[in-house]
């Protein structure tokens, strides 16, 4: 039962939990079998925190004891932070009565390694498995597999959860170990295989026999932390692009580094979280799922991190001036999608209403279609004379690029300055 | 002016299309049964929400037009404008006169016009299974207030029937004044007169929920602090996506 000593703990347990980014509810459509809930396609956001990110899943920890010590982490061993744990029926019944009032898709459950990772991922694994059996739930479940759990853990948490995940965090094997000295890539990458091999085996069952147990069906997903080491957005963007590749990954997120253990010297302490470069990292990362880019057409060894003032598909569009113009009226798909300002929602409304009539500037503002950028790379009916190649790249960077974070902090407190 | 006058129902708008067709007269304006008439007008012609007639329209519209396009239709009648009537009637008879499907001519003022406000309405639904709170009453049954600004309860039903088929629940629509009743067999629609006594500002009075209601909000609220980033605090976008409107009715904001 749960009572007022649940607050506290509660506190505790979503502290330690806050950095893993994944909030994604989406994937899986499952109608209500009985019981109570069902799980929604498209996923739904159910509350926004004041840093702005979605609230959909209770997001929290079984424990917050951890046997490890990475440098990253909040909850290395040798931190002197408030510890706490739940019991398997408390966290099963505070979800249950946070879905009932509509607060939440459903749990998105981690732990911290304690005793064994066996262990750690049994408890994980009968939460879920209570959720579903004892209590009929059918909401979204979200759950972290322990690095070094067991394959037939893996294999069971898959029946019952809808997506397992394990985070690569450090992009970069020799720094992994320098930050992170229990853990290596095969302790991250095999965990991913068994999800994988889990997954592919069920959808493989499934085209043999009619009934047969889908194995986390919204597949796997996982994170990196950005800014903690010196790695560059190649690596993290070549190993997304890597990992992307495997049949089962969904999501690859990307945490800007907050300085939550300031005093190991191995970590940088920046002022402020690199959200700008987070942003960009996520821009480009769309570029390879939405946008048909391949990475090395977003950062290469002449150019191993994004530029910070424009977005990475403007920035390959001003290095490719043979590209441009492109005619809204004739080109292909792919290549409106190329347009920087133009999105996979525009080019699909252009290549629609362009089979009526022809269109010029007026028609694509009343689509919908965001000219602020676009209209530089275009030529459409009644303007056919390019802006760019022939304004020059330097030009076109100059009027579309937003200032660094920096830059707009040193703005503000000039003109503070200035008007007192 | 040829005027013609439905009653009020989106199939007395299908009908009025069906009548415009088979007399081979299109009106000027169509008007709501009590609205005013126009000062000059030599042809008004009342049309009867025929259930066969509108239910012809809607299946030729089947034939012709994508599901999506279907629902952007209803949807944009439940935006409760007072064009959405003229909307509708000129936006089917395009989609009957045209030979090809014209439900991606986003160029086109009227079909942008229903797709537009299909798409209010639809993220308007949206919002309301996102921010739609539930508080646990004595009985057992769970109760919501909900201030949408179209009235797009009727769509959500179904969703809450699915998800919380196993609670007793009432969703209240305060600007309207009716709702939604579950008694974990069927909905029905119930309407309140006048406002519900014990319910103040969407909040039932203490003496009304179950014991266990009071935790639940505090743990509520207390991992909605929690689970902030303070270093990352980004209000203007927290606002961008939960706009204040709802914040009266969210136990984490109120």
């Amino acid at each position: 039962m749960i009572g007022e000593h649940v607050i506290g703990k509660l506190k505790v347990l979503v502290e330690a939990a806050k950095y893993d980014v994944s909030c994604a509810s989406s994937g899986v459509s499952r109608r209500s079998q009985g019981g109570l809930g069902n799980a929604a396609a498209w996923g739904i956001c159910h509350s926004f925190s004041d840093d702005g990110r979605c609230i959909a899943l209770l997001k929290i920890m079984l424990t917050n004891y951890c046997m490890y010590d990475c440098a990253y982490c909040v909850n290395r061993r040798s931190n002197d932070v408030p510890r706490a744990t739940f019991s398997v029926s408390e966290l099963v019944e505070l979800t249950i009565e946070f879905y009932r009032r509509n607060y939440i898709e459903g749990l998105f459950l981690s732990s911290g390694v304690v005793r064994n990772p066996d262990y750690t991922m049994e408890r994980l694994v009968r939460v879920v498995k209570d959720l579903r059996l004892k209590h009929r739930f059918n909401g979204y479940v979200h759950l972290k597999s322990i690095p070094g759990a067991s394959r037939e853990l893996v294999d069971e948490a898959g029946l019952y959860a809808d997506r397992l995940s394990v985070n690569v965090e450090i992009p970069n094997e020799a720094s992994l170990r320098l930050l992170a000295p229990e853990k290596d890539f095969r302790s991250v990458f095999t965990p991913m295989s068994y999800i994988q091999q889990g997954i592919l085996q069920s959808k493989e069952d499934a085209r043999r026999f009619r009934h047969v147990p889908r194995f986390s069906p919204s597949g796997q997903s996982t994170q990196m932390i950005v800014g903690a080491t010196p790695d560059s957005d190649k690596d993290i963007l070549r190993l997304s692009s890597a990992l992307y590749a495997r049949p089962t990954m969904k999501r690859v997120y990307y945490s800007g580094y907050v300085h939550v253990n300031r005093y190991d010297a191995r970590l940088p302490v920046p002022k402020t979280p690199p959200l700008v470069r987070e942003n960009r990292l996520y821009q480009a990362d769309w570029l390879l799922r939405y946008y048909q880019f391949r990475v090395d057409e977003i950062v290469d060894d002449a150019l191993p991190n994004l530029d910070l003032d424009i977005d990475p598909k403007l920035a390959w569009a001003l290095r490719h001036p043979e590209f441009f113009p492109v005619d809204v009226n004739k080109a292909s798909y792919e290549a409106l999608l190329r347009v920087p300002g133009i999105g996979v929602k525009s080019a699909q409304r252009m290549v629609m209403a362009r089979r009526f009539s022809s269109l010029g500037m007026h028609e694509l503002k009343k689509i919908g279609v965001v000219l602020k950028k676009a209209r530089y790379f275009i030529v459409a009916r009644g303007q056919d004379s390019p802006l760019f190649p022939d304004l020059g790249a330097a030009r076109v960077r100059a009027l579309l690029s937003v200032p660094g974070a920096s830059r707009k902090a040193e703005a503000l407190q000039l003109k503070l300055a200035f008007e007192s | 002016m040829r005027v013609f006058v439905h009653d009020g129902s989106f199939d007395g708008v299908l009908a009025a299309v069906f009548d415009a067709y088979s007399r081979r007269a299109f009106p000027d304006m169509l008007l709501r049964k009590g609205e005013a008439l126009p000062l000059f007008c030599d042809d008004v012609c009342e049309v009867h929400a025929d259930e066969a007639k509108a239910d012809r329209v809607w299946r030729a519209l089947q034939k012709k037009l994508s599901p999506s396009s279907l629902a952007s239709l209803v949807m944009c009648w439940f935006s409760e404008q007072p064009g959405s009537a003229e909307w509708i009637f000129r936006y089917v008879c395009k989609v009957m006169d045209s030979s090809m499907s014209i439900e991606g001519n986003w160029a086109d003022k009227d079909v942008r016009t229903v797709l537009q406000w299909g798409k209010k309405v639809a993220s308007e639904r949206e919002r309301l299974l996102q921010f739609l709170r539930f508080q646990k009453m004595a009985d057992g049954v769970f109760f919501a207030a909900v201030e949408p600004l179209y009235n797009v309860l009727p769509l959500a039903v179904s969703h809450f029937r699915d998800r919380f088929s196993d609670q007793a629940w009432l969703v209240y629509d305060v600007r309207r004044g009716y709702g939604f009743y579950y008694d974990r067999k069927a909905v029905e629609e119930v309407s309140f007169p006048e406002p519900p006594k014990g319910l103040r500002g969407g909040w039932l009075d203490p003496s009304l929920v179950a014991e266990d209601e009071r935790l639940f909000q505090d743990l509520w609220k207390t991992y909605f602090q929690s689970v902030a980033i303070k270093e990352r605090k980004n209000a203007r976008l927290q606002k961008q996506n939960m706009p204040v409107r709802f914040w009266k009715y969210l136990v984490e904001k109120r």
